[in-house]
């Protein structure tokens, strides 16, 4: 019997998946999905075997959503769907991922139920740049997935093993490098310090304050929301002028 | 109409704006090619200008006043008729100048005819080759090559929704295949022709109800369209693709959804076209947006020239694209 998840963000399609699955037999949908994030809590929750995702869904895309997935202590097998992506099936196609085109046949989603597994890391290396930019992180807390919308990082400070994520309400432990999070979202962050990562849409301004120990005068940014201010290294000063 | 097209329509404001440019360029390049300084040139031009101005606004208004005569006409015999009633207002103007001694040393009138013609024969020649560039073929083939950028995407996700009504709500199902039916039909037709508003009104409908099948509530359309003149003559698919591009970008990426809002009025015997839709910064790589906005925009100036035009605007999340046209009604 194989638990599947539907993910979809349009009604008659998510029923055309039920109506094929319920002629295939040996299966339970265990839910559905509307979109990439929710697909994604309803995964951690349930574990399913197989999901069926659609690729252009709102809030959370199928690329981005299969990426976090895969980040999920018993990652499920993926099968997308999709209407008509011409990059996305060329993608497909060369990584040798399963993909289901709509209107979907019958044979086909028997065919791809049997030989489903989950995703290999060349497989999502090759999907990546499908989905440009994620629009959120996933973090792993106490055996739950978390996700942390991108657009509501304040800042991201490397601390020994881990990255700190800070948001306005609390802050999240991420185990990943500062560096490869500055080339994922070039755009919004600015490198304000050698450890230190500071959204764009967060900094009020700059002041110029001593620092305790020399008396040496020092910049540093100021951020909306929470009452720490992050510290411009000297070598990034250039940096501020321009901003 | 043998040579609708080719022979400038003269009570167009654009071709008429165009043949004023040509004209007024080449009297200053007379002026500039005889002047010895700055000084010379503007006494030159002035005294160019006071001959020929009257020349060219006698002879373009009596073009304008004759043009459903020439209109008649094939085009050898349309550009004879016009070189003709140049030749006409030009001696006419110039005997009259003569007789006055308004100017002290008039040229003779075999160059200034000589001028006059060549000019005209320039600006005529250029309507030709600018018509040509339009011609039916080309534009045909834009047509064509705009109809096979309809989004697959849609097709494809309509044939799916279908699919998914066939079992439980079949009498839904036959509608839906109806709307396609009608919808492809006006896709593929041939679509050189004017249509009435109120038919291509009747396809939005019919292409939103389809795309109502698998967007449910999310997808919101607000008609303000009292104050429309249904028997308004428009390009046909001037209007849908702008609305499947306000589904695909500002309503499909919304979890909740949205609300297109369509407002069609008339003002100053002009008929303008609103369509409003929710808009957020793409997060992913969107193509084909601008490339539908471009074929409108070059078919509303094939048929309206400088009458027509279209405007897009994106500010406060909200995208807007706002066609003015003029208001031709249909023929009886």
């Amino acid at each position: 019997m194989l638990n599947i998840l539907i993910a979809d963000d349009e009604a008659p399609a998510r029923n055309r998946l039920r109506d094929l699955l319920t002629d295939i037999g040996n299966n339970h949908i265990v839910a559905e999905a509307k979109n990439g994030k929710e697909a994604l809590q309803r995964a951690d929750e349930l574990q399913p075997d197989i999901v069926l995702l659609d690729i252009r869904m709102p809030e959370m895309d199928g690329i981005e959503a299969a990426q976090h997935l895969q980040k999920l202590s018993k990652p499920p097998a993926i099968i997308f769907t999709t209407a008509f992506d011409n990059y996305a099936i060329q993608a497909f196609d060369m990584s040798a991922v399963d993909y289901l085109l709509k209107p979907i046949r019958l044979e086909r989603l028997e065919k791809a139920l049997q030989k489903a597994r989950a995703l290999q890391p060349q497989q999502l290396a090759a999907l990546t740049p499908l989905s440009p930019r994620k629009t959120h992180l996933t973090i792993t807390e106490r055996g739950r997935i978390l996700l942390v919308p991108v657009d509501d990082i304040i800042y991201l400070r490397a601390e020994l093993k881990y990255v700190t994520v800070r948001t306005a309400e609390r802050e999240y432990l991420l185990e990943e490098s500062l560096t490869h999070l500055e080339q994922e979202f070039d755009s919004l962050f600015i490198r304000l310090h050698r450890n230190c990562l500071v959204a764009h849409a967060y900094i009020l301004g700059y002041e110029k304050r001593s620092s305790d120990e020399h008396g040496e005068k020092q910049w540093v940014a100021l951020l909306k929301h929470v009452p720490e201010t992050i510290t411009v290294s000297r070598r990034q000063q250039h940096l501020i002028r321009v901003t | 109409m043998k040579n609708t097209g080719r022979l400038p329509n003269i009570r167009n404001l654009g071709i008429l704006l165009r043949v004023l440019i040509i004209a007024n360029t080449a009297l200053a390049l007379i002026a500039f090619t005889l002047s010895t300084d700055l000084a010379d040139f503007f006494q030159r031009i002035a005294t160019i200008s006071a001959l020929a101005q009257p020349m060219l606004l006698s002879s373009l208004l009596l073009l304008y006043g004759g043009y459903p005569l020439i209109t008649k006409l094939n085009y050898k015999q349309g550009l004879i008729a016009i070189l003709a009633l140049v030749t006409l207002c030009t001696s006419a103007i110039y005997s009259l100048f003569a007789q006055l001694w308004v100017f002290d040393d008039l040229p003779a009138l075999s160059r200034i005819l000589f001028s006059a013609l060549s000019i005209s024969a320039f600006t005529l020649y250029y309507f030709n080759l600018r018509y040509r560039a339009h011609s039916p073929a080309v534009t045909e083939a834009r047509l064509q090559a705009l109809q096979a950028r309809i989004r697959p995407h849609f097709l494809f996700n309509s044939i799916n929704a279908v699919l998914s009504l066939i079992r439980s709500q079949p009498k839904q199902a036959e509608t839906a295949l109806e709307d396609m039916a009608d919808l492809f039909r006006v896709l593929m037709a041939d679509n050189r022709e004017l249509v009435p508003l109120a038919q291509e009104i009747a396809l939005c409908r019919q292409y939103l109800a389809l795309e109502k099948l698998r967007l449910n509530e999310r997808l919101n359309i607000q008609w303000q369209i009292d104050n429309m003149p249904p028997d308004a003559l428009i390009p046909p698919l001037v209007l849908q693709p702008l609305v499947e591009n306000a589904v695909y970008h500002g309503i499909e990426p919304l979890a909740g959804g949205g609300t297109i809002t369509i407002q069609i009025y008339t003002k100053l015997n002009e008929i303008h076209l609103v369509l409003r839709n929710p808009y957020s910064t793409p997060k992913h790589h969107q193509h084909g947006n601008k490339m539908a906005l471009g074929n409108i925009k070059e078919r509303l100036t094939l048929h309206f020239d400088l009458e027509a035009s279209l405007k897009s605007k994106q500010e406060k999340g909200e995208y807007e694209v706002h066609i003015v046209l003029p208001h031709q009604k249909q023929k009886h």
